[in-house]
């Protein structure tokens, strides 16, 4: 073994014992658990998703379509694949006056080709997989809808205008996502049922399968064979992009749960700046002595460097297994993707984070230790000699690889270069605000009592750490002020915008023939009369006569749109609450092709007034001449477009009608009474969608808290670090301030002031922060007016002023106990 | 017969700039040692004593002239060289003695054995050897911190002579121990140096312990006065 490894272990185990390493130990800890808690569950989905590829499409190829049923089964036996149909649509269910929308799926026979349903005879009865799919006359449903309509199994409901005898629970569907996507309850009925349900209209929404499975080979040409002739609107699905819904959120939990991980591993690296500081400055004399009995400089750096290595190592295994304990606080969101159960973690996130680990600590640590190989031999004689460098340049390398990590986390560079310059830009401009306050505090030195004085003495003396720490705890405290105080004020400010008596309802698939019936309906049920909008399903051709495909977009909701059909409506007034922003709305009666586009779409889409247009309806394509952008209040609730054409352009279309309203609390019968009516209208219930989404939220944001718990304890570590690497210097001065009489309750109350004072700071950098947030995001991203919050000023000041005191006072207290002789005279 | 010195200092200077302009701490210093010699330096605070200790032990770089350590010219050589020369012809006793905190008694003494290329069985036997010597058998797996002063200094001395050094240098080694450890220290550091017939400099403002040596230089103001 060379000597400077033997040496290194030496230095290891006595530094280990001396507790010099503890803080380096625990920020690493904390940063490479952060970041692999969040890669050990995104990798267990991935791999459920690479490994039951096949279960979770529920065939080896599937084709889409949004139009027609793909006709493609005389192919699929020509190459010896065995095929089923699906299609999936939403409408309601009824039993009695009780009515649910269902996401219904109907399905052929041999459905689903890989994996298997599983299904229950009764709610909480023991579950079986089986081969067959629901006979003619019968549905499965899931709990969610059997609980909702109050059912048994063995009882009958109503689906359009058929009645079914629900026969089974159903339990598991392969190809089902978890409950996160899914915004209304499982009802699967046999393909052959559907025509009797009446359910299948102009304008009715409908997603059709055609599922494939079979011999490799033979899947291979068929799909071969698929690429060039697949029809507009359809749409291949393979193992390896299957559920690119699941992929797409999946990838964009682990960019955002990855990046707020690396929030961290910042505060980490600060940590172990602070450490590596300190240690490096108890190791000059070592290193004196050592160039002094003829050690080479290479022997000193490459000693240190070894030990590093050792204790990253070390690090990194506590880390990752730390990781691996906390990860199951993040599959309980990420699960919910997809309804598999998940494969152990492959070595990846553990290799990562231990890269982290490393990173961290050789960015931030060997910058001290690797200068103490320039400590002058004299030092032996000469104590004042050799004081390291200061400032932040040492740490550059260790900003620049963090910078890089980040980048490589984004998964976008110039995505990524965004992140790393806001965050940059965001911490000067705290690192300036804590600054000042630091300044601002030192100048009331002479107006208060003896503790408060040591306390802002304190603060004063150090500024460059004092910054440091209220920034670590203002990153904290600012996360969780936004995550709770912050997004229920974004929320509330949201609802309270919305009239009392704003939509709750949406009808739609209503049929032109329907249109004075539902009216009288509605009359009869002394309610104001609804107004219905036609609505018409065409997809975009092509734009100024280029014909567009999703290929054509790289952002992924330009692709999206391109790729299905839109809903088109025509109309001789603008709607009230739109406002034009381009162009001018047409005159009424106008007889000619007029479009007015949304500006959101319209900028997504690159479409500007004096554009022309074209769309296929049904096989006829037409064309019409944008005249407006319109900016559209999608919150309000009520029916809105993307397009309105002009009534000449559209209205010999076949449409079908669209409405919404409002439904107080106390008529909810109104609903089953609507159904039993028109068993063909679908009735959705913003109230029960928003409930959903706010259930998905909440779960976010839960996982989103914990990786800032992870911030926190970073925090902390922070404040640890410096207060051991001022150890000394307070010691010293608690020596002193004993040997001049001061008793143990002043000193505690010197620190208390100390710690309360930059828990406070902290806590108002982080009410700042947030507040500047919250601005930002209600005002700019959300459209919504911006309430001021007192509690998020109090809060940030009680929870840094508490915890910060707490964490501190702890951490002093040994050295109110040191007998002061000792420690003046070791000095 | 007469033996080739074992350092020459040959028109020595050491000039710092400070905040009053240029400061001279030592000036146009000449002596040569031979070997076997006990040499003190003595001198008053501020008379350039540990200047000069730093010099000879190549710590520092001089403004001006050079030093001959066994014919070497200290000053032509890089840091590491002079380290490495350090290493194989100079002992160290510090008033402060300086032992490495991480390392026991044993692991202190061995540790220039080893920076020198022994294996360690063979430091560990020789080290142990010169710790018996003085008197410290008992301490070999002591850690510093549980060693009283007159031990450390001990072991500081057992270090310096385990890797049998040309030359010894010594900083005020009794500076920080009361006066009885101290005359058994300077006992153990002349027995020693008498055994091991290496050469010692030793810088002190103590008079009886320079009477001691067999020859005394000293400074006054940077310039070598007697």
């Amino acid at each position: 073994m060379s000597r400077a490894l033997q040496f290194s272990l030496h230095l290891l185990a006595r530094d280990w014992r001396a507790g010099e390493l503890r803080v380096l130990v625990i920020a690493l800890v904390i940063a490479v658990a952060s970041v692999t808690a969040v890669g050990f569950a995104t990798d267990r989905v991935q791999q459920a998703l690479r490994e039951q590829g096949n279960e979770l499409l529920g065939a080896d190829l599937v084709i889409l379509s949004d139009q027609a049923p793909p006709q493609y089964t005389a192919r699929a036996q020509q190459f010896n694949l065995q095929y089923a149909a699906t299609m999936s649509f939403a409408s309601m269910a009824l039993t009695g006056d009780v009515s649910q929308l269902a996401e219904v799926k109907a399905v052929s026979e041999n459905y689903p080709l890989r994996g298997r349903l599983r299904i229950a005879p009764q709610l909480f009865g023991a579950e079986h997989s089986v081969r067959t799919i629901p006979a003619p006359g019968t549905v499965w449903v899931d709990a969610r809808l059997l609980q909702q309509l109050k059912l048994n199994t063995g009882d009958t409901l109503m689906l359009g205008a058929a009645r079914f005898t629900v026969a089974a629970l159903l339990t598991h569907e392969p190809d089902r996502g978890g409950d996160m996507f899914s915004i209304a309850p499982r009802l699967l009925m046999n393909l052959n049922d559907v025509p009797a349900t009446g359910l299948v209209q102009t304008g009715s929404r409908i997603r059709y399968r055609l599922l494939i499975a079979g011999e490799p080979g033979g899947v291979r040409q068929f799909r071969a064979g698929m690429e060039n002739s697949l029809q507009p609107g359809e749409r291949l699905e393979t193992v390896q992009d299957a559920r690119p819904e699941v992929r797409s959120a999946l990838e964009r939990a682990e960019r955002f749960l990855g990046l707020a991980a690396l929030v961290s591993v910042l505060l980490a690296g600060a940590a172990v700046a602070t450490a590596a500081r300190r240690y490096s400055v108890r190791h000059l004399d070592t290193c004196a002595i050592l160039r002094c009995l003829g050690a080479p400089q290479a022997f000193i750096s490459q000693s240190f460097f070894y030990q590093m290595l050792w204790l990253g190592a070390l690090a990194g295994l506590l880390g990752c297994g730390a990781g691996y304990a906390a990860h199951g606080l993040f599959t309980d969101l990420l699960g919910r993707l997809i309804a598999a159960p998940l494969p152990p973690p492959s070595l990846r996130p553990a290799l990562s984070g231990f890269a982290t680990g490393l990173v961290t600590l050789l960015g931030f640590a060997l910058p001290p230790l690797l200068a103490l190989k320039n400590v002058p031999a004299l030092r032996v004689l000469r104590r004042e000699l050799g004081a390291p460098v200061r400032g932040i340049s040492a740490y550059l390398a260790g900003i620049a690889l963090l910078g890089a990590l980040m980048i490589w986390q984004a998964g976008d560079f110039k995505l990524g270069a965004y992140i790393v310059a806001g965050a940059l830009g965001a911490l000067t401009v705290l690192a300036c605000t804590a600054w000042l306050l630091v300044r601002g505090l030192a100048r009331l030195r002479t107006r208060v009592g003896v503790a408060w004085r040591f306390g802002l003495s304190n603060i004063a003396r150090r500024p460059a750490g004092s910054v440091t720490q209220i920034l670590a705890f203002g990153v904290g405290i600012m996360a969780l002020l936004l995550l709770t105080l912050v997004r229920a004020d974004l929320l509330a400010s949201w609802q309270q915008r919305l009239p009392d008596d704003a939509p709750n309802r949406f009808i739609i698939n209503i049929q032109p023939e329907q249109l004075p019936a539902l009216g009288d309906f509605f009359a009869r049920q002394e309610m104001p009369a609804p107004e219905f909008y036609p609505m018409v399903r065409g997809r975009l051709v092509s734009i100024n006569d280029k014909s567009v495909s999703a290929a054509d977009y790289k952002d992924e909701r330009a692709a999206h749109l391109v790729e299905r059909e839109f809903n088109l409506s025509w109309m001789e007034r603008l709607p009230e609450d739109n406002q034009i922003i381009a162009g001018e709305w047409w005159p009424e009666d106008a007889d000619v092709n007029l479009l007015s586009v949304e500006d959101g779409i319209a900028a997504t889409l690159g479409i500007k007034p004096g554009d022309t247009l074209s769309y296929n309806i049904a096989g006829e394509t037409f064309t019409g001449h944008v005249t407006s952008l319109r900016k559209v209040d999608w919150d309000s609730f009520h029916v809105n477009f993307f397009v309105i054409a002009t009534p000449h352009l559209l209205k010999d279309y076949p449409a079908s009608y669209i409405t919404s309203f409002y439904l107080p609390e106390q008529r909810q019968t109104l609903l089953g009474a609507l159904v039993k009516s028109f068993p063909n209208l679908t009735i959705i219930d913003v109230a029960a969608i928003m409930t959903q989404v706010r259930a998905i939220i909440e779960r976010v944001t839960l996982a989103v808290q914990y990786v800032f718990g992870f911030t926190l304890l970073a925090g902390f570590v922070v404040l640890y670090a410096a207060l051991q690497a001022t150890r000394d210097e307070r010691l010293q001065d608690t020596a002193l301030l004993r040997t001049l009489g001061a008793s143990r309750r002043q000193l505690v109350a010197g620190f208390a002031a100390e710690f309360l004072l930059l828990g406070a700071l902290a806590g108002l950098v982080a009410a700042f922060a947030a507040s500047v947030l919250g601005y930002l995001l209600a005002e700019r991203l959300l459209h919504l007016p911006y309430i001021f919050n007192a509690w998020v000023w109090l809060s940030g000041l009680l929870a840094g002023g508490t915890g910060v005191t707490l964490a501190g006072v702890m951490g002093m207290l040994p050295a109110t106990r040191h007998p002061p002789l000792a420690v003046l005279r070791a000095g | 017969m007469s033996l080739q010195p074992i350092v020459q200092v040959q028109g020595l200077g050491k000039q710092v700039s400070g905040p009053e302009g240029e400061l001279t701490l030592l000036r146009d210093i000449n002596f040569s040692v031979t070997p076997g010699e006990a040499c003190a330096i003595l001198g008053a605070s501020g008379s350039g004593k540990t200047t000069l200790l730093g010099l000879l032990a190549g710590l520092d770089v001089p403004s001006g002239g050079r030093v001959l350590l066994d014919g070497h010219d200290l000053f032509a050589l890089d840091e590491d060289g002079r380290a490495a020369l350090r290493g194989c012809m100079i002992g160290f006793v510090f008033q402060t003695f300086q032992l490495l905190p991480s390392l026991t008694a044993l692991e202190n003494v061995m540790l220039p054995l080893e920076l020198a290329g022994q294996p360690a069985q063979q430091a560990r036997a020789q080290a142990g050897d010169v710790l018996a010597r003085a008197g410290l058998a008992p301490r070999l797996r002591h850690y510093p911190r549980q060693l009283s002063g007159g031990e450390q200094q001990r072991v500081a001395i057992a270090r310096a002579f385990a890797p049998r050094p040309k030359l010894l240098l010594a900083d005020e080694p009794t500076g920080n121990l009361d006066q009885a450890t101290g005359a058994r220290i300077i006992d153990l550091l002349f027995e020693l140096n008498r055994e091991r017939g290496s050469t010692l400099i030793m810088v002190t403002h103590d008079e009886a312990l320079a009477q001691r040596c067999g020859r005394r230089l000293k400074l006054d103001a940077g310039r070598l006065v007697a």
